[in-house]
């Protein structure tokens, strides 16, 4: 009996050893962790349970029968972070270079197929080299079997991918249709084809940090939702932002406790909005005013600055933030940001996070980058998706929210429940200037009579008293008890029910 | 008395009048330009007149806006404040002529002391004592030596058209004054086509100690003691204490009592500051008289009880002072620190904005038994203008000792938050934990010569990083068990938190075991100490009050990955709190080089690009124009730092950039 024992422990041990000594050291040389170290901090210590430790592949081509480590080049299994369940995948690059295998993917299924049926997330470590060539299209058809879960997971429970390594080809595809991208920068890069082929097909010589780095995700592709200095760095915000996340679309937000009066007054918010309409101000300092304890965790916050979007708490349950930046294109939306936004929007319609929208927007960027681009499409995409959401909506107009984009931002239109509005909000087709020049244009020529035009403008529409008499607004607040207001409605929406037409699903304009 | 006074100021100051006049029961009317619409002293009045634009020569020093103001609101007096009007002979005659009182000296003693030389001549004539020197003609070098053997070496050999630091020599011996004679002639010659010279007693190891007096129209004066000022940079003072650390009572009385000998000379009435540069043997030398209130006077108040904008009032009233040189003595120690919205860290480059967050500590007596007092004209949510001085408060302690005094403005400045613009706070801090300061062994060359290159943030003694890392672990330890509380957990698998951790700050790690009871943790090192942190510090606090070791401990605290980033004593740290897993592990991650900007046009301020004055590929010239950057209604030309070749311009006409954003490239 002991020597069965024994040999479990072996067995375990050469497992557990990976690649072998030097492989490993080939890994933290680059300051990368192995794909067990990496499990062990994005988990709960001593929290991991491991599936398929033993599973080999079962090639015989090239050799490749003598070769058959215990494993296959992935870790999997589920543990807990801060106590929650979650089912996760790491591979390991120091075993033939975490190369994806019939086997191999066998694993990653294994797991995704227990974390849909447990409403648990799943969490993806990539650091592959791609697929397994010695098994040809075994291993295609082993990365179509993922991104058929990946698929049939999305919206049921939440997927996140870190890239910590190489992931190139059509490996790409997988973490593509998760939730959530992250990399690690300076270590980690994805691409469909890389610099070599580049080079040959199109004669641009492009290293694989420009082709696929974490800077050309994070800023370029809108591919990855944040970046991070290193592993395990990544790993504990990886834990952070897990915290903010439902277990699966049956659930509601999580709840923690928390350390901030929901009906805290922030004074200096009065201030916040400038006297000059042409002056910016930080949306963000609202946000983190608003936030319980300040905290707010951003996605994509070095792409199309000029929409802010991302996690906070309320009274200690997550609420997903969209907001215009006047700092950034003076807020205005554009393809990049209704693409950004709208996906945030979806994320959160599927897993019952709340939304809130804080709007200034002066309308859509005009010009013929934007037409020739699809704007008319894409920014659809944010107007969709706002319309189908159907969990708590909060919605608080700041300053200038115009035109078209003033629909699309969460309005009174697309059934958000409560519309709130500074008293510096202005709700108009457009601005006073643009509306004049339109409707007085025989006047043009005469500068006085245009500015007297002008003002009656302003007087009558740049408030949100007009909006307010139609019940598009459903109250006008003072910036300082904005905290307060908004976590009322909320408190006041924990057991809204709304339900959109049945249908099969839905013809978002992609 | 007054009904209504008007304060023809801004800013803290007019704030500090508004107060001390509602205490008196007298009405207060404000002035304010188009940029103080909403400043704390227009809220703070009974009334207040719009007097112009932001700027202060079309606003605050307009006589005639001013004086129309006082019209429309009937007020019986002015009270100037410092700066502005305050010393203006031509304001306090137009008020003359309209009967309404000034509150502050006569105009003629404002005259007579706003010239150097006057001032001088007058102070000698009332037996003040004056850098001896001479001011005539000097024919050679021969007389030159002469005349700085009778005023004693060593001595400074100046040019009188003279300035920044050209045609000037410091002589010790009788040849070098014939050799400095020489040369500055020579160098005056050529520099500025005027070859006269002067020589003046050099003072060496100058400090900077001033006297408040206070005289009434009944020939009374009296003398509040000295303030020493010695803490400056570039001439702007940044630390004040009252009683100086290094006078004795005999040198103070004689100061005192020459004081007041030159503001009867002028037959000066109201309160006023005789400025004296005191060398390191104790000689001191008048230097000059401010005719107004000081922008540093609060610390004389903390020291003699009085409050001088009531003396003020009372005495421009008529009334005789209260108190006679005899009951005024001085009462424990007073530090105030003046908080600047400029860069400690950007070589104190004006950081103008919006104060997101702004706590003073808590005014009046403290746990210790001292004193907290901070005057102020902003506040949360406020701008810093850059119409105006950058001064956001003025930050004073006392304590009955100087020690004390030190202990109190150090915890009152870790307790004052302010965010959202650069300021010198943490350069304060710095200052208060430095040895020199501590000593009293100061000059007015301290800021030069201890923060020669820059200050780059305080450096934390053992003992205090030590009481740092227990803070840090315990308040991990309280956000890590939070974390656990969360919903959706396992039942019956939920997360134990360790009690086992590494506290990283400042490349040290500090292995600690924290033990913890109801009433806070004990955080045990690995050599078997232990220190005891209590505090009732939430996750998401910004400002940690903690008891650790049984002394207190402030931290502003923020989140970052892993840990804090925890500011206090002048200090910015990152203090990682880590598993020894994580700690190890963490061992294996790479030191990223920071990236080299060198090769960047970086954007020194938030603003908006206006112009870009190159182009991609063209070869600047150190000191060519690159680009125009607006921040506040205000164009900066940002200049090539050396030669090179322009690679990629990245911001073009009309965007809004962030500090340190990049502007273009370089080769």
């Amino acid at each position: 009996m002991k020597d069965i024992l024994a040999e479990l422990e072996a067995r375990r041990e050469a497992a557990r050893a990976g690649g072998g000594e030097r492989r490993v050291q080939a890994q933290h040389a680059k300051g990368k962790l192995t794909a067990r170290e990496r499990i062990e901090l994005l988990l709960d210590e001593g929290s991991f349970e491991e599936f398929d430790m033993f599973v080999a592949h079962r090639c015989t081509d090239f050799g490749m029968e003598k070769d058959r480590p215990a494993g296959d080049g992935v870790v999997t299994g589920w543990g807990t972070i801060n106590g929650r369940q979650v089912y996760v995948f790491s591979q390991d690059f120091t075993v033939m270079g975490g190369s994806v295998s019939e086997t191999h993917a066998g694993k990653i299924c294994k797991i995704m197929d227990m974390a849909m049926q447990n409403g648990a997330p799943v969490i993806g470590i990539n650091d592959s080299g791609g697929a397994r060539i010695q098994e040809g299209v075994a291993s295609l058809a082993a990365y179509g079997e993922v991104f058929q879960r990946n698929i049939e997971a999305s919206g049921v429970v939440p997927q996140i991918s870190l890239i910590m390594g190489p992931c190139a080809g059509g490996a790409v595809y997988s973490p593509a249709m998760t939730d959530f991208i992250f990399m690690v920068k300076d270590s980690s890069y994805m691409f469909v084809t890389g610099p070599d082929v580049v080079k040959t097909v199109t004669n641009e010589v492009v290293t694989a940090e420009e082709l696929g780095g974490a800077s050309t995700h994070t800023r370029k592709s809108s591919v990855a939702d944040g970046a991070f200095e290193n592993d395990v760095e990544a790993l504990a915000e990886i834990r952070r932002l897990f915290d903010f996340l439902p277990l699966n679309n049956r659930q509601k937000a999580p709840v923690r406790p928390f350390f901030d009066a929901p009906d805290r007054i922030e004074p200096s918010l009065d201030t916040l909005v400038p006297d000059n309409p042409n002056q910016p101000y930080d949306m963000k300092e609202l946000i983190l005013k608003v936030a319980d304890e300040g905290d707010f965790f951003e996605i994509q916050k070095d792409f199309a600055a000029n929409i802010i979007i991302g996690f906070i708490r309320l009274e200690g349950q997550t609420v997903g933030v969209v907001a215009n930046q006047p700092m950034v294109l003076a807020g205005c939306l554009d393809i990049d940001a209704s693409r950004k936004a709208a996906r945030f929007v979806r994320f959160c319609d599927a897993f019952e996070i709340p939304i809130l929208t804080f709007v200034d927007v002066p309308g859509f960027l005009p010009g013929t980058g934007q037409e020739y681009g699809g704007v008319i499409k894409h920014g659809a995409k944010l107007l969709f998706a706002y319309g189908e959401a159907t969990v708590p909506k909060v919605t608080v107009l700041t300053r200038k929210t115009y035109g078209g984009a003033y629909v699309v931002m969460a309005s009174k239109h697309l059934k958000a429940d409560f519309n709130y509005a500074w008293p510096t909000a202005e709700v108009a087709v457009m601005g006073a200037k643009g509306a004049v020049e339109i409707l007085y244009r025989s006047e043009l020529g005469e500068p006085e009579k245009i500015a007297a035009r002008v003002k009656d403008y302003e007087d009558r529409f740049a408030n949100p008293f007009v909006a307010a008499e139609k019940g598009f607004i459903d109250e006008v607040i003072m910036p300082h008890s904005t905290r307060r207001r908004v976590a009322r409605a909320f408190a006041a929406l924990r057991s809204k029910k709304a339900l959109m037409p049945w249908k099969k699903h839905d013809n978002i304009p992609l | 008395m007054f009904d209504k006074i008007l304060i023809a100021n801004r800013g803290e100051i007019a704030c500090r009048v508004i107060k001390t006049a509602r205490r008196m029961g007298i009405r207060t009317v404000a002035v304010y330009s188009d940029a103080d619409r909403n400043a704390l002293h227009v809220q703070m009045a009974d009334e207040a007149v719009h007097i112009g634009p932001p700027p202060a020569a079309q606003s605050y020093i307009v006589i005639d806006r001013i004086m129309e103001a006082i019209r429309k609101t009937g007020a019986q007096a002015v009270h100037p404040g410092y700066g502005f009007l305050s010393e203006n002979r031509n304001f306090a005659a137009a008020l003359e002529a309209e009967g309404v009182v000034f509150i502050g000296p006569p105009s003629a003693a404002i005259e007579a002391m706003g010239d150097k030389i006057t001032s001088k001549k007058i102070a000698q004539e009332a037996g003040v004592s004056t850098v001896p020197g001479y001011m005539g003609l000097i024919a050679d070098a021969d007389e030159a030596v002469k005349i700085s053997r009778e005023i004693g070496y060593p001595v400074m050999i100046k040019a009188s058209a003279g300035g920044g630091g050209k045609g000037m020599r410091i002589a010790w011996t009788d040849a070098e004054a014939a050799e400095g004679f020489q040369s500055s002639k020579n160098e005056a010659a050529a520099s500025f086509g005027d070859d006269r010279i002067f020589i003046e007693k050099f003072v060496t190891q100058p400090r900077h100690i001033e006297i408040q007096v206070l005289a009434d129209k009944h020939g009374n004066c009296v003398y509040l003691h000295e303030r020493e000022c010695s803490i400056q940079r570039r001439n702007q003072k940044v630390i004040e204490e009252a009683p100086s650390p290094f006078l004795d009572e005999a040198t103070r009385k004689a100061m005192g009592e020459q004081a007041c000998a030159l503001a009867k000379a002028v037959d000066y009435t109201s309160a006023g500051t005789v400025e004296f540069i005191v060398d390191g043997n104790r000689n001191f030398y008048f230097l000059e008289m401010n005719t107004r209130l000081q922008v540093e006077h609060p610390v004389t108040e903390l020291i003699t009880g009085v409050d001088l904008v009531e003396q003020m009032i009372r005495v421009a009233d008529g009334q005789p002072l209260p108190f006679r040189q005899e009951d005024l003595k001085i009462h424990g120690w007073a530090m105030e620190s003046r908080l600047y919205a400029e860069d400690p860290y950007r070589n104190f480059l004006p950081s103008i904005g919006r104060l997101t967050r702004y706590r003073p500590p808590v005014e009046g007596k403290t746990a210790r038994g001292g004193i907290v007092r901070n005057d102020t004209g902003v506040y949360e949510g406020g701008e810093i203008s850059m119409f105006y001085d950058p001064m956001i408060a003025k930050l004073c302690t006392w304590g009955p000792t100087r020690a004390d005094a030190i202990e109190e403005m150090r915890l009152a400045l870790d307790t004052f938050e302010v965010e959202g613009i650069g300021h010198n706070l943490p350069f304060c801090s710095a200052v208060m934990d430095h040895p020199r300061f501590v000593r009293g062994d100061i000059t007015t060359a301290f800021i030069a010569e201890e923060y020669e290159g820059g200050f780059t943030g305080a450096t934390l003694d053992a003992g205090l990083l030590r009481r740092v890392a227990a803070a840090a672990a315990a308040m991990n330890r309280v956000a890590e068990i939070r974390r656990t509380r969360i919903s959706g957990t396992m039942d019956n698998h939920t997360r134990r938190v360790g009690d086992d951790w590494v506290v990283t700050l400042q490349g040290e790690s500090w292995p600690v075991t924290v033990k913890a009871d109801h009433e806070g943790s004990t955080v045990v090192f690995e050599d078997g100490t232990d220190l005891r942190v209590e505090s009732d510090w939430t996750p998401g606090q910004p400002l940690a009050r903690l008891t650790v070791g049984g002394e207190p401990l402030v931290i502003k605290t923020a989140k970052i990955p892993m840990g804090f980033r925890m500011r206090l004593r002048g200090a910015d740290l990152k203090v990682h709190v880590q598993s020894p897993r994580q700690k190890a592990l963490a061992g294996l991650m790479l030191e990223k080089a920071p990236p080299d900007t060198s090769k960047y046009l970086l954007c020194p301020m938030p603003g908006l690009v206006v112009k870009i004055a190159v182009s991609e590929g063209e070869e600047v010239q150190e000191g060519q124009a690159l680009a125009t950057v607006e921040a506040m209604k205000m164009e900066n030309i940002l200049k090539a730092e050396r030669k090179g070749v322009v690679k990629k311009i990245r911001a073009h006409a009309g965007a809004s950039l962030k500090v340190d954003d990049v502007i273009m490239e370089f080769e």
